[in-house]
């Protein structure tokens, strides 16, 4: 009786099904992937239990900062730009192609108006550097820019989307509640009544002790 | 190396030259190390997650509305939560009329914002009275303040605590006059 001889098999492996899947899986990423925005300024939300999710566009954000400082971001090109000429046009402040453009790209903002166009005029990296030092956008009683560029934005968005805005007040956990009730209050002057406290997501306690 | 290259055994021999077999076999592992890095790449920087965010509606400010005018709330219900700084929370039930001698002076209690902190008084509190009216006041005077996390932590525990008449407003005087007869700051 012959010998059975064991068949060799070569150790080449057939890889294509998981090179297909890999690609699959890097289009997949590289379609849906969102890159974080550039934003002026960093803030650590509080958690909270809450699960609702904010809409995916029409997001007007006021961060607040721990230096008392308030930052403005709208999602939106078109309705930075509107505003920024009605707001502009209030103060008297006129600001060229370039940096109506320039503006439209950046996420969010705070310096006061008179100072805008000096900003507007540097560079990403010179901006980066000036981040820490900026004023934020006033919101003292006695020159409340703050509310102007809310109601501008709100109004620009209505005429260009026909949507309404979802308002994002954005604080660090350790913000004091002063700025933020003072931000509160400067829009309920408006009627504007319904704020949204932007959070990140903590676990929900299964036993609260009934 | 995913291939292993097959010695070929005509090595040596003086035979005929032959063309060259080439193998219709492609090593593929530089295409997957490169797949799989860009992989790892978008899988880490890519944020699903949308940010959550908590409503907070504020009533509507009647401006025509004189101060008599104003819904008063019943002692009974009032429970008054302060939000001290250093992540303490201060709070009484009833109200308190510093004018009015009638009203005896509330004491205020101290606990924090843990499991068995503030969430359990206002559950003890559910349980003794069913419709509670809580006012938040976050404390702010002379340079000390309530964190912004504070208020956070409060309205979600209203929430978690199933509250269904809460208002954020501002210290009175009298509340700050009551915390510092009581020596708490």
């Amino acid at each position: 009786m012959p010998k059975v001889k064991p068949h060799r098999t070569s150790p080449s492996l057939d890889m294509t099904p998981m090179v297909d899947l890999a690609f699959l899986l890097v289009t997949f990423f590289m379609l849906t992937t969102q890159f974080r925005p550039d934003e002026a300024v960093v803030v650590d939300p509080p958690s909270s239990t809450s699960d609702l999710h904010a809409p995916d566009s029409d997001i007007l954000t006021l961060t607040v900062d721990k230096n008392k400082r308030v930052f403005f971001g709208y999602d939106k090109a078109p309705v930075k730009e509107a505003a920024l000429k009605a707001v502009g046009a209030k103060y008297g402040v006129t600001f060229t192609p370039t940096q109506v453009k320039q503006f439209s790209l950046m996420p969010n903002f705070g310096v006061p108006i008179t100072q805008l166009g000096s900003y507007l005029d540097k560079d990403t990296e010179q901006r980066k550097a000036l981040n820490p030092t900026l004023p934020g956008i006033p919101y003292d009683s006695l020159n409340n820019q703050m509310i102007d560029w809310v109601i501008e934005a709100r109004k620009a968005n209505a005429a260009l989307f026909k949507k309404p805005t979802f308002l994002v007040i954005k604080g660090d956990g350790n913000a004091d509640v002063k700025t933020v009730q003072t931000v509160i209050k400067d829009l309920q002057e408006k009627d504007i009544n319904r704020f949204n406290l932007l959070t990140s997501l903590e676990m929900k306690p299964s036993y609260i002790g009934q | 190396m995913a291939e292993i290259q097959q010695q070929s055994k005509d090595s040596g021999k003086g035979g005929k030259k032959r063309a060259k077999k080439m193998s219709t076999k492609i090593d593929m592992t530089p295409m997957v190390d490169l797949a799989f890095l860009l992989l790892t790449f978008f899988m880490l920087t890519t944020t699903f997650a949308k940010p959550n965010v908590m409503q907070l509606t504020m009533p509507v400010k009647d401006k025509n509305l004189k101060d008599d005018e104003q819904t008063k709330i019943k002692a009974s219900q009032a429970v008054t939560i302060i939000l001290a700084p250093d992540n303490k929370v201060f709070y009484f039930f009833g109200l308190n009329e510093p004018t009015d001698p009638s009203v005896p002076k509330p004491e205020i209690k101290v606990t924090d914002f843990s499991a068995n902190g503030i969430r359990k008084v206002l559950l003890e509190r559910q349980h003794q009275q069913p419709e509670p009216i809580i006012l938040i006041e976050p404390y702010v005077y002379e340079g000390k303040e309530a964190k912004y996390k504070n208020m956070v932590d409060i309205l979600d525990e209203m929430n978690i605590t199933n509250q269904k008449k809460y208002a954020l407003i501002d210290i009175p005087k009298k509340d700050i006059d009551l915390i510092k007869t009581q020596k708490l700051l």
